[in-house]
């Protein structure tokens, strides 16, 4: 199954804890090259907490505790020199829309200033790609000097994708990015996401169990801060080997 | 024709909307509790236009242009308060420009960069503590500190530092409370593109503070114009000479030098000095008060003005 491709992202024993709670307990996981990995779970299952270990942005929440190995690219996150670097190489994107107190135009360009780009029509080109990738192009193209924070919450999520797809990461995590944006526009950005991995590793955390079974190729499904089952989508939604995992895909919880 | 009591008179009878007893109630109350917290903010604001209309009363005769720009003449019973008002302006000068970029890259680095552990949590007990010192107690210090450790002796400068040791904890504590406004989700989406901490406070969270940060140094201002206890044994002093013409009495203080001061000089008119009219201790006042509330709205006009250009 998931070996058969190149491992980008690899779990070794993962467990993390906030302080006396524990959210993720022994994951060992691998998420190949350009695929679609969705995590799918309950509330609390630790999800959004797998994402902050790629990118370390687990780093910020103070009583965090992490053990175990996180690889990415085959090298260890904790042993990076650069951590600012590999921030760059993930795209990240929370489900509450954040529009920076900057204009659109400079809220797309901020990565890219602050890792040097300063050429006038590098940063144009970058700004339109990403808004054009995030569906927000059309809407905002003739106010790009409006400020971010001043555009709807859809839009202001679409923003944040953007944003996200700004350094032109080689990993792209989404956690819940489609929670403040009508069908339509998912739908649209789904479409783009499966462009998009020709050229990136999208992991995507969602709550909507049918956008996994649309979009990702593969499928893990968490509980409790345990991986409880791992594979293709098409075997998850169907022959799930977890009694657990069937009747979460089935709607059939409580 | 079209009245509805024609049609419906049933509906007529009982006003559907009319108020129940609960609701009645509800609403007398409502008038009373808001009827008492509105006389109780008006009580408030009551004592300071009495005690500015009656200054200004009492002060008139005296408030010229010339009181404002001569200097003490004839054991200071007559002439004006130049000396003094040039002395508090570089010794609040002076203590700010010391204390401002202390407090506020201190209150950046409590609140963006340091985490929580004990340390941490004895330099904001300090901070805390040190705001609440008594101003005369800050005076001793500043005897101790800066007169004789210091070899500063009693001067303009060391009279500075006492005040901007005083004007610090105010200055920490409230950049940081104009930090910690900024949602934190800010932060995280720039630290999320990779962007440092100085990064995301230089470019996201300094811009967006800076009118809360501005404030409290203001409000300072305010403060350590009105203060006597600390200058008292620094570097104020009852009377110094200094030049009536000319760029000199701009510029009348060396550091070095003791200068006069607007507090402690209202204060010897009172109580030192026999002789002076009232008029003129009135006048003083009148200076004194008015700065204040000078700088004040200053600072509210900056804030108005910043809040206004809010972007979230």
């Amino acid at each position: 199954m998931v070996t058969a491709l190149n491992t980008h992202i690899r779990f070794e024993n993962v467990s993390v804890s906030y302080g006396p709670k524990q959210v993720l307990r022994n994951v060992s996981l691998e998420i190949p090259e350009r695929r679609i990995f969705a995590v799918i779970g309950p509330a609390n299952s630790g999800k959004t907490t797998l994402l902050k270990c790629i990118n370390r942005t687990i780093d910020f929440v103070p009583s965090a505790k992490v053990q175990g190995r996180v690889l990415v690219g085959g090298e260890d996150v904790y042993r990076m020199r650069n951590v600012y670097q590999l921030r760059r190489r993930v795209g990240m994107v929370f489900p509450l829309p954040v529009g920076l107190p900057l204009s659109v135009y400079e809220n797309v360009a901020y990565a890219p200033r602050r890792a040097g780009i300063h050429d006038r029509h590098q940063l144009d080109e970058i700004v339109e790609t990403c808004l054009r990738q995030a569906m927000l192009w059309d809407e905002v193209k003739d106010r790009l000097h409006v400020l971010g924070t001043r555009l709807s919450g859809g839009q202001q999520q679409r923003l944040t994708l953007a944003r996200a797809l700004s350094l032109r990461p080689e990993i792209l995590c989404l956690d819940e990015f489609s929670i403040a944006i009508d069908p339509l526009t998912t739908m649209r950005i789904e479409d783009i996401l499966r462009e998009l991995k020709a050229e990136k590793t999208i992991v995507m955390v969602t709550n909507l169990v049918q956008q996994a079974r649309r979009l990702a190729d593969y499928t893990a499904f968490f509980s409790a801060g345990r991986l409880i089952e791992v594979n293709e989508t098409e075997i998850i939604f169907t022959r799930a080997a977890n009694r657990l995992t069937e009747r979460y895909v089935l709607g059939d919880f409580g | 024709m079209s009245k509805p009591s024609r049609k419906n008179p049933a509906a007529c009878e009982a006003n559907p909307f009319a108020p129940t007893p609960l609701e009645k109630s509800k609403r007398t109350k409502e008038l009373i509790a808001q009827g008492i917290l509105a006389g109780i903010t008006f009580l408030l604001v009551l004592p300071v236009f009495i005690i500015f209309a009656y200054l200004l009363y009492q002060a008139w005769p005296a408030l010229t242009l010339s009181f404002l720009l001569e200097n003490p003449k004839e054991y200071m019973t007559a002439g004006g308060i130049w000396a003094p008002l040039i002395g508090t302006f570089f010794l609040v000068l002076i203590s700010l420009a010391v204390a401002a970029p202390i407090g506020v890259l201190a209150g950046i680095y409590l609140n963006e960069y340091a985490g929580d552990n004990w340390v941490i949590r004895c330099i904001n007990l300090a901070v805390m503590n040190l705001a609440g010192v008594p101003s005369i107690v800050h005076a001793l210090f500043g005897v101790g500190a800066f007169v004789m450790f210091a070899r500063m002796d009693r001067s303009l400068l060391a009279a500075s530092c006492t005040l901007a040791v005083m004007t610090l904890p105010v200055i920490i504590t409230s950049t940081r409370e104009a930090l910690a406004a900024v949602p934190m989700a800010f932060r995280e989406a720039c630290w999320n593109m990779g962007a440092t901490r100085w990064q995301t406070v230089r470019t996201i969270v300094l811009p967006n503070s800076i009118s809360g940060i501005l404030t409290g140094v203001i409000l300072q201002v305010s403060r350590a114009a009105g203060e006597t206890a600390p200058i008292l044994f620094t570097g104020a002093v009852f009377f110094t000479p200094i030049p009536d013409h000319g760029w000199q009495s701009f510029f009348p203080y060396g550091l070095g030098d003791r200068c006069m001061a607007l507090s402690m000089h209202l204060f010897t008119l009172v109580t030192q000095v026999r002789g002076v009219s009232e008029e003129m201790q009135y006048a003083t006042a009148v200076v004194l008060v008015g700065l204040v509330l000078l700088v004040n709205s200053l600072s509210i006009a900056i804030r108005v003005y910043l809040r206004m250009r809010k972007k979230w």
